[in-house]
């Protein structure tokens, strides 16, 4: 933590807080990275990136503002305090909100970490990638290839006028890796779970994603999809890999659950949700074998913390219960103006963004069946593996979705690999079809690196687990379709 | 000091601290911008924010590395900074191979591109919104203030470019998800514009009160006004014009490229970057040229291509960023009379927005997504009746190929209201489309 660290920042922030308004706070963010890749066993140049800038926020007589700046000398913050005060009075009396939710926490936290990222030095890192990569190349057919690793660490720190004090800590890490072949107007790509294999925590993640022993699957699986037929068109049952579930997670529960969309916040861009909040307590979102919970304090899921960056103290929570809707996404700000109980999830991208409502860790508990038993119980159907296409509407409620990879299943067998596998529902209804959810020997901890929303625009990384689940009499489509 | 005098000021320093054969690269990302979100007409959040990056390239005959950290103006902090960096990145630079694909801009072309604008008082926009939406749900975001860029390296290139900008983004809703779309962008701010644009919200609006139609799944003629056209091209922007996609066959033109589809010969689209408020550099110091030729009269001519790129196929590069998307999109006019499109368009679908566009099957270009805000049912050149969302799930080969009718004969200048990391310098330069027939799925 280099520059939280420096006790005079931290002092200066202090005595940079206003003390004559409502409520004042700082968010202090110091990232720091690096990103590696080797593209077709050629290094890409490295990158490191150092963030750091600091956000005031300051309510008074029913105004907010904020100043945001990277310029961390007493002129700069002393200028985004003023910037801060000079909207909280602009806005006094037409603001959405007009008197802060908070308190004046005080606490930490850390990811966990056995074996840091840096303990490799960076020519182990390189070394790591080139073999990842040359394990890829062989086939004549493969027209690119990649392993890349990238990782963050970022340290925060919230302060408020009331004395509060959180300080945490973050490390990431994001391995990823991608192979395509193809064959005259036929491309078809394998990736390592669409970057979803992702969290917190050091070097040894790479050993519990079993990044060492991906490469040539990846690669052989992608020259596979080059002479696989294309899925068959027509309804049938759908037993979606983790690596999909995380996907159908966040679009069709997680966003439609966002209290803030809910509330119509962003409905010129990210949209809003076919859930109303007279439905919470009442609506049967799935069947009675849907239970999603909100769980910032899984260890090493990519979206744990201790508190959010209002400063709420993070705690799991059920969202739907037996598939019964019981609980939004909502932040405190949101809590409040909904008069609903909500979650600790208002999350910022960085210091130079406010925060807003966004999924933490959202997972689907484990169920009861083991991956054999869901198998077995479809006569007809098809396994679907890792996503590679999205698209729903801006009430989350119709999508569409594709995968890299399908298998068909036949009589409770796995038998024919499928390329250019999609589907399509409907949020509000799709999730009654539920039908079977794996055991916890199944459940497998992931999440995806980047999350758009918002206006300003924020990408955020949000944690998602499941185990692989089946539904019943699906729309399911091939390139043929 | 100013940005642009500081960064200068920077470079030239840490261009003295070089050791033998190194040469240095650096960018500036830098912008001073209000933001105001608003709901309901009234305010959710509000706030400045300052924010600058330099980006550093360090190279050493065939070994390069690079290092992004903020910059604040202030010479004392922002050279211990860079100072580190330069060392830290010294020491990368023994760990790293020869890179094959090493290319950068040796000849000094200095240059800068300037777009002044008169800004309003923030707050005195805010207080026009707000008039404007009284009694009304306006929903949006508003960004004004100066966004630049700089590059400069260490023999001696300068260059800058800047832009003095507002842009108001904001949808005007009646119930649920029925709404219509609309912004003002812009140099310089006019009240009686601006109200005028509220108007057409107020006016499609009130057709949205009608009952809403739902349609069964099929094909309709139908009409896609620009802002549709955009979120297209957006998704294309992605993959199908970089050189790279291209030789890597990822390209979702694929089909083009082997002779096996096009477009209509009405389409030609270009990168302009003349046209468009972003730099006209690039941050391995090349220069971009007015425009790039991608597709004309619907056969594939040309490729952003990157610097690397560029080593890599042994060809030439056109300043692409390292990407290889378009930042200044630029697709030809037809001749449909933009005062004739519902008359035109006679019975069939407008569609005013496209939403989540993605692909279906990205080798032969199918795309799938959603209409969004004012879609409406149009009978005999007359609006008739707004429609519920609808999925589409069809191929920029007969959209803009075979089933293309005609391309209105204006096109409307679109400045990307996105804020990702930090505002965007993209714009579009885009005209409506009327199509023979559109497939709707869901």
């Amino acid at each position: 933590m280099a520059v939280i660290n420096e006790l005079s920042l931290e002092e200066r922030l202090q005595r940079a807080l206003p003390a004559d308004v409502t409520y004042a706070s700082v968010r202090l963010w110091d990232e720091r990275g690096e990103s590696l890749a080797v593209e077709r066993n050629v290094l890409r140049p490295l990158s490191t990136n150092f963030d750091v800038g600091v956000m005031f926020s300051v309510w008074n007589d029913g105004g907010l503002g904020y100043g945001a700046t990277n310029d961390l000398s007493d002129a700069g913050l002393a200028s985004a305090v003023a910037s801060a005060r000079r909207w909280a009075a602009a806005t006094a009396g037409i603001g959405v909100v007009a008197e802060p939710p908070f308190g004046h926490p005080v606490g930490s936290y850390e990811s966990p970490v056995t074996t840091p990222i840096l303990a490799d030095d960076l020519s182990d890192r390189i070394d790591l990638l080139m073999a990842q990569s040359q394990r890829m190349a062989g086939d004549d057919r493969l027209v690119d290839w990649s392993a890349s690793l990238g990782h963050r660490h970022v340290d925060t720190l919230l302060l408020t006028s009331g004395g509060g004090r959180v300080e945490q800590q973050f490390r990431f890490i994001y391995p990823g890796l991608r192979a395509t072949a193809n064959e005259g107007t036929n491309t078809q790509s394998r990736t390592f779970g669409r970057n979803a294999y992702c969290g917190q925590g050091g070097l040894e993640l790479l050993d519990n994603y079993g990044f060492g022993d991906a490469a040539e699957r990846i690669a052989r699986e992608a020259v596979e999809l080059l002479d696989a037929p294309n899925c068959p068109t027509g309804t049938m049952d759908v037993l979606l890999a983790p690596d999909q579930m995380i996907l159908q997670i966040h679009e069709s529960i997680g966003h439609p659950l966002e209290l803030d969309r809910i509330l119509g916040d962003e409905r010129n861009y990210a949209g809003t949700s076919f859930v109303t909040p007279d439905m919470f307590g009442s609506f049967q979102y799935g069947s009675e074998k849907l239970n999603v919970t909100f769980d910032p304090t899984v260890p090493g899921q990519l979206a744990s913390y201790g508190f959010d960056d209002d400063g709420t103290p993070a705690e799991k929570q059920h969202l739907i219960r037996d598939g019964v809707l019981v609980r939004p996404l909502g932040g405190s700000t949101s809590a409040q103006r909904a008069g609903m109980d909500g979650v600790a999830t208002s999350r910022a991208c960085s210091w130079n963004r406010p925060p807003i409502d966004r999924m933490a860790n959202l997972n689907i508990e484990a169920g009861e069946s083991s991956f054999d038993e869901l198998v077995g119980s479809i006569e007809r159907g098809v396994y679907l593996q890792t996503n590679n296409s999205w698209s729903i509407d801006d009430s989350r409620n119709k999508f569409q979705f594709s995968c890299e990879y399908g298998t068909l299943i036949e009589d409770g067998e796995l038998t024919t690999t499928v390329r250019n596998p999609s589907y399509r529902g409907v949020s509000q209804s799709f999730w009654r079809s539920l039908d079977g959810v794996g055991d916890a020997s199944t459940f497998t901890v992931m999440g995806t690196p980047n999350c758009g929303k918002g206006e300003l625009n924020q990408m955020v990384g949000t944690g998602h687990a499941s185990p692989p689940c089946l539904f019943r009499d699906v729309e399911v489509f091939g390139a043929d379709a | 000091m100013n940005a642009r005098a500081a960064f200068d000021e920077l470079v030239t320093w840490a261009s003295g601290t070089l050791q033998g054969e190194e040469v240095l690269l650096a960018s500036l990302v830098g912008e001073s911008t209000d933001f105001v979100r608003f709901n309901h007409g009234d305010v959710r959040q509000a706030g400045s924010i300052q924010q600058q990056d330099i980006s550093v390239e360090l190279i050493d005959g065939r070994r390069h590395c690079s290092a992004s950290m903020p910059f604040t103006g202030d010479a004392a902090s922002d050279r211990s900074r860079l100072g580190a960096a330069l060392r830290s990145l010294r020491e990368q630079l023994r760990l790293v191979p020869e890179d094959p694909y090493l290319n950068y801009n040796t000849e000094v072309t200095n240059g800068q591109k300037v777009t002044p604008g008169e800004l309003p008082d923030t707050t005195e926009v805010v207080g026009e919104v707000r008039s404007a939406s009284t009694g009304h749900d306006l929903v949006g975001i508003l960004a004004s203030g100066d966004t630049y860029r700089g590059f400069a390296n260490s023999l001696g290139q300068r260059n800058w470019s800047s832009a003095s900008t507002f842009n108001l983004d904001w949808s005007m809703y009646l119930q649920a998800d029925k709404a219509a779309k609309n912004g003002y962008a812009g140099f310089e701010w006019d009240s009686s514009t601006f109200q005028s644009k509220i108007d057409w919200s107020l006016q499609q609006v009130d057709a949205l009160r009608r009952p809403a139609r739902t349609i069964s799944p099929g094909g309709y003629r139908t009409f896609l006004a620009p802002a549709a056209i955009e979120e297209f091209m957006t998704l294309l922007g992605y993959s199908a014009f970089g050189l790279r996609a291209h030789r890597t066959r990822q390209t979702p033109l694929l089909q083009m490229v082997a002779g096996d589809a096009q477009l209509h010969p009405r389409v030609s689209l270009s990168e302009a970057t003349s046209q468009g408020v972003g730099p006209d550099f690039q941050s391995q110091g090349f220069l971009r040229p007015d425009a790039v030729d991608l597709i004309d009269r619907g056969q594939y001519v040309g490729h952003l291509i990157s610097p690397r790129s560029a080593q890599e196929y042994g060809v030439a590069t056109n300043g692409a960023s390292s990407s290889e998307m378009p930042e200044s999109l630029s697709l030809s006019t037809g001749s449909l009379p933009s005062g004739e499109v519902l008359e035109q368009l006679g019975t069939g679908l407008y569609v005013g927005n496209l939403w989540y566009l993605n692909y279906s099957d990205a080798a032969a270009c199918r795309t799938t997504g959603m209409t969004r805000f004012a879609t409406f049912w149009v009978e005999d050149g007359e609006i008739s009746a707004p429609v519920n969302v609808m999925r589409f799930d069809d191929t920029a080969f007969n959209l803009l190929g075979d089933r293309l009718i005609d391309l209105t004969d204006t096109a409307e200048v679109v400045l990307d209201p996105m804020s990702y990391h930090a505002r965007s310098t993209g714009s579009f330069r885009l005209p409506g489309a009327l199509v023979e027939e559109m497939t709707f799925t869901l």
